[in-house]
Parts: C-alpha cells; sequence; structure tokens
C-alpha cells in the first residue's frame, strides 16, 4: 500500500549525518537530505507554567513526506506538534524554549508574526471543530473569509477542498447545511478541507482519526497518502498499523524525550531502542 | 422490601404533588396580573391613545403618544449606550485571564445588578440631573444604562464562556488574529445567547419607573430634545394612577398594557432568538 520509492534518501554514513547526530547520548539520527529539510526543531523545550514537557527535542521533518509521532498518552506529542506551528503559546502559562525553522527561518524569531507562521503551518486537531454557526460551505472557506482572502471562484475552492477531503460526494448537496450537522467522521474531514482550502505549506494532523469508524480512517489515510504529493504532512497517531501505513517516518516520543526517529519500516522492524521496541511490541503505554 | 418501596412511591408521589402545586401557586399571580391588566386596560384603549397627547383635567379623551414615544427614546438611548460597554466588558471578562482587576470587575457586577433601582436613580439624579439642571430624557437613558450594564455584562461573560475553547483554536490555527477569532468566532457564537441576555436587560430597563421619577421625569406634552423633561410609561402609570380621576385611571391600565405588551414582546423575541441554539 504504502509507495516506497517515495521514500526519502535518507543516508547511512556517519560522516553525512552531520550536527544531528553528532552527539551519541542522542538517539542516532541520519541526516536526511538537507534541502529536503523543511522544518527543524533545534533545542525544543515546551514548558506549561514550570512543568517541562518536551525535552530538548532534535527532530528534522521531511518535505513532501509523512512524519509519524508515536509514543504513550501524556508524552507530548499534542505539545510537539502545538509548537510547530505556534498553538502551544495559546494555552495560558504555556511557552518554549529552543527553536523551530521552517525554511530554516526561526519561527519564533521576535519578528515573526505567529498569525503568518499557522497560514503557513495548518493544523487538524484531535477533535473535529468546525464552526457551528457556518455552513459547510462556508466552514472551507473560513480560513480565508476570515483572513479576508479575496477568492475569485469560492465554488470551485470549495469543491477542490472538498474532494482533497474525500468528502465532497457525500455534502455536495447539503452544502448550505451547518458544519455541525455533520457525523464525527465527516466534520474531521470537513476541518481537513477547512485546512487545506488555505494551502498550508506543512499540515499538522493530530490524531485525526482518534474518533473515526475503520471505513473513514481508511479514507483520511487514502487522502493522507494523496496529500503527500503536494505537502509535507505531520501526524500524530496513537495506531501503530496506522503509522505503519501512512507514514515514511516515524517519531516516537517517550515522556518528553524523542527516543528514536528514523524511517518507518526501520522503526517497525528494527527498531534501535529497547523501549521503542517495548512499546511497539505492546509492553507498556 | 416491598414496604420500603411503598414509601418511595409515596414519598415520590408527594413530591411530584408538591412541585405541581408550587409551579401553579407561582403562576396564580402572573396570570392575575395580566388578566386584571388586559381587562382594565382594553377598556381605555383606542387610536387616541396611540397618537393623541393628554387632554387637560376634566376634559375625557386625550392619549399618551408622547408617552409611548418617550419610552421607547429613553430606551433606546439607555441601549446605545450600556450595549456596547456592557458587551465589550463582558468580552473583557471572558478573554482576560483571571486578574485582580477581571474580578473586581466581575464582583462589582454582581454588586451593582442587586443595587435597588431607586438608588441608580438617586446617583444620576446628583451627578447628571443636578449638573445640568434639569431633568431629561438623557439623564433617564443614563439611569437605565446603568441598571442594564451589570446584567449584560455577566450575560457576555458567560455565554462566551460557554463557546468551545476548540473553536478559537480552530480560528487560531487557520491563522486568524486573535481579536478577530474572539469577535467572529466566539461572538458570532455566543451570539443568539447573548441577545437573549441583552433583551431580557432592555425588558427590565423598560419597565423601571423608580429611576426615571427624578431624571427624565415627566412631561405633559412632547419634549423638543433629549435634554428636556420626557413623558415615559412608567411614569405615566404611576402619575395617573395616584390621581383622583377615574378617566385618568382608565388611562393608566390601558398604559400598563401597553408597557406589558411592549415587555412581553422583548421577552418572547428573546426566546425566539435562542430557540434551541444555545452555543
Ligand atoms: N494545558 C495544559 N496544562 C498543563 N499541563 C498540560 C496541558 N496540556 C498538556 N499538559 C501536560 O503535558 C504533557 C504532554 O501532554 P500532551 O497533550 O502533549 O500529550 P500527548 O502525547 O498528546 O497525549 P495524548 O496521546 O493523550 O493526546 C502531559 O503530561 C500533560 O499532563
Ligand atoms: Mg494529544
Amino acid at each position: 500500500m504504502t509507495d516506497r520509492t517515495n521514500v526519502v534518501r535518507l543516508r547511512d554514513t556517519a560522516a553525512d549525518s552531520g550536527e544531528l547526530s553528532r552527539d551519541a547520548s542522542r538517539p542516532r539520527l541520519e541526516k536526511p537530505d538537507a534541502q529536503s529539510v523543511k522544518m527543524r526543531t533545534v533545542g525544543l523545550r515546551a514548558f506549561y507554567g514550570d512543568v517541562q514537557v518536551l525535552k530538548a527535542i532534535d527532530l528534522p521533518i521531511v518535505e513532501r513526506q509523512v512524519t509519524a509521532v508515536i509514543g504513550p498518552s501524556g508524552c507530548g506529542k499534542s505539545t510537539f506538534v502545538r509548537s510547530l506551528n505556534r498553538m502551544h503559546e495559546v494555552v495560558p502559562g504555556a511557552r518554549i524554549e529552543g527553536q523551530v525553522l521552517l525554511d530554516e527561518r526561526d519561527i519564533y524569531a521576535r519578528d515573526v508574526d505567529p498569525v503568518r507562521v499557522r497560514r503557513r503551518v495548518g493544523m487538524v486537531f484531535q477533535k473535529p471543530n468546525p464552526f457551528p454557526t457556518l455552513s459547510i460551505r462556508d466552514n472551507v472557506l473560513a480560513g480565508l473569509v476570515l483572513n479576508r482572502v479575496r477568492v475569485s471562484d469560492p465554488d470551485a475552492l470549495v469543491e477542490k477542498a472538498l474532494r482533497q477531503a474525500a468528502l465532497w460526494d457525500e455534502v455536495k448537496d447539503v452544502l448550505a447545511r451547518s458544519g455541525t450537522s455533520l457525523s464525527g467522521g465527516q466534520q474531521q474531514r470537513l476541518c481537513m478541507a477547512r485546512a487545506l482550502a488555505l494551502e498550508p505549506e506543512v499540515l499538522l494532523m493530530d490524531e485525526p482519526c482518534s474518533a473515526l469508524d475503520p471505513i473513514a480512517t481508511a479514507r483520511v489515510e487514502e487522502l493522507i497518502h494523496e496529500l503527500r504529493q503536494s505537502y509535507t504532512i505531520v501526524v500524530v497517531t496513537h495506531n501503530m498499523q496506522q503509522a505503519a501505513r501512512v507514514a515514511n517516518l516515524t517519531a516516537f516520543f517517550y515522556m518528553g524525550e524523542l527516543v528514536e526517529y528514523d524511517r518507518t519500516d526501520t522503526v517497525f522492524t528494527r527498531p534501535k531502542e529497547r523501549r521503542t521496541e517495548d512499546y511497539i511490541t505492546g509492553r507498556f503505554g | 422490601m416491598k414496604d420500603r418501596f411503598f414509601v418511595r412511591l409515596f414519598v415520590d408521589r408527594a413530591l411530584r404533588g408538591a412541585c405541581l402545586l408550587s409551579t401553579v401557586l407561582a403562576l396564580v399571580p402572573l396570570a392575575s396580573v395580566l388578566w386584571f391588566v388586559v381587562v382594565r386596560g382594553a377598556h381605555g384603549l383606542s387610536l387616541t391613545f396611540f397618537t393623541g397627547l393628554p387632554k387637560p383635567v376634566g376634559e375625557p379623551g386625550g392619549g399618551m403618544a408622547h408617552a409611548i414615544v418617550g419610552s421607547l427614546e429613553i430606551v433606546g438611548i439607555a441601549c446605545a449606550m450600556g450595549i456596547p460597554a456592557g458587551v465589550l466588558a463582558g468580552i473583557h471578562l471572558a478573554e482576560s485571564e483571571d486578574t485582580r482587576f477581571g474580578r473586581f470587575v466581575r464582583f462589582s457586577a454582581d454588586v451593582m445588578a442587586g443595587v435597588p433601582s431607586i438608588a441608580v436613580g438617586l446617583f444620576v439624579y446628583v451627578l447628571v440631573v443636578r449638573r445640568m439642571q434639569g431633568f431629561s430624557a438623557l439623564a433617564g437613558a443614563i439611569a437605565l444604562a446603568v441598571l442594564m450594564l451589570p446584567t449584560i455584562t455577566r450575560a457576555t461573560e458567560e455565554l462566551l464562556r460557554l463557546v468551545p475553547e476548540s473553536l478559537r483554536e480552530a480560528a487560531l490555527g487557520l491563522g486568524v488574529p486573535k481579536w478577530r477569532a474572539t469577535l467572529r468566532v466566539m461572538l458570532r457564537t455566543a451570539a443568539p445567547g447573548i441577545a437573549t441576555g441583552i433583551m431580557l436587560a432592555v425588558a427590565r430597563a423598560m419597565g423601571e419607573s423608580a429611576p426615571l421619577l427624578f431624571t427624565s421625569f415627566n412631561n405633559r406634552g412632547w419634549a423638543s430634545s433629549p435634554a428636556e423633561p420626557t413623558a415615559s410609561l412608567p411614569v405615566n402609570i404611576y402619575t395617573y394612577a395616584v390621581s383622583p380621576y377615574a378617566d385618568w385611571h382608565e388611562q393608566a391600565w390601558a398604559a400598563a398594557l401597553v408597557l406589558v405588551t411592549l415587555v412581553l414582546c422583548l421577552n418572547i423575541a428573546a426566546r425566539w432568538l435562542v430557540r434551541g441554539r444555545l452555543p
């Protein structure tokens, strides 16, 4: 199912592996091709008040690849993806240290507007959250309307985004209905359409399938498959099979640490770390 | 076991009965007030009541057009002042983190909501009427706005807090600036509920007579500007009801009917707005 020809070229030679794996105490991580790194965290630490929940995460996110983030509940997966588009700081008392580079520019630099970052790095939340006061159509356009972006042909854009989210056939006759009149799975795909309508460069999905039935889950996975032709995707999941099916790269988090990050097949078949193996085989978490 | 069952059954029946009885008891005064007002007020209603001005004492007929318009004018000005201020204050309370200032404002609003309306009238009398050296619709409107303010503030705050935080995150995640997310998403979602709160506050203000007695006072004719003493329905009801003339009493009942109808319409409109779609 997964198209392995498209897998990122990861270099094996230590000489090439650069700064990311220089520190032997950290998980060994081959450095992906330099130009293809879309985002990169450097010593990223996240706090809620005085409690540190992410411990110096260094993780490159490769362009036009799907990166899965797995790990036990409470290990900081949501916090991690939320720090990639500056949604972490929305929580009162939450703060970040370290850097997150988007196209080699720190999104936490003082002169960077978080609003612009979020336009480039879109997000689909764990729980579907369509706007209840807006119709299905207006939900798709919400990002553009709320940002006062002029659209020359809104109907075409709505159709395109809904088709991308594999929702068009189900809702094309009821576009005027409220966004919350849809089922949970349809709402989740509506939220994806809403994020896609903005054409972000990176798409973050926090457990997009946790509320979905197997059929809707399969559709979302298909969608992720298609989207990776043009988007860089980070997907948090609790479902190992899902990570194995959709992701080229997999990062395993444990108690706020990045334990292992590698090609998905490597992580699942030959994990370097004991903790990864234990988690994958279901011995804890 | 069986005994316990019958005891429970009895207690259940008894409590249900008590609830029903209390509901009926609560409805009796309400229904009788309405019935009284309708029966006695309908008599005095006529076209001239809505279009004419009061006749000199002794002459029959005449109307209360000036008081109806005056009431609407005073309440209108009060809305123009009280609603924006109340809604903005409510947004501030709901959006800002738990600061000492926020707690103080919230506490003041709760205290203010309990201040007797006549005290508010007195306050405006001292601060506005005495300074402007005269009664005016404006002073009356200020008194009503002060009365509406705490209700609107707290309603806005409570209803904004009911809107799930996930909607704000949805908007922020789409790259919408925070202030616009608040206005276009949070406030928009809470709008029906807030509108209901506002309507109820306005309905209450509309029926107030005490604070108007010494702010907007009364007028036997049209006021030429909001800076002049202005007639209003509640104050006219009072003046006409305590007069010794029978036909004035009739007019007081008619005015009461009009006022009750206006307030009822506002209440129904409020309920209609919120019909099954609280955020
Ligand atoms: N708003 C918050 N305030 C304080 N602590 C928080 C907050 N949100 C999360 N945390 C803490 O941060 C840690 C990481 O939380 P996070 O939500 O990132 O976990 P997660 O890996 O996404 O878990 P799950 O799989 O259950 O979604 C947890 O220990 C949690 O208790
Ligand atoms: Mg999570």
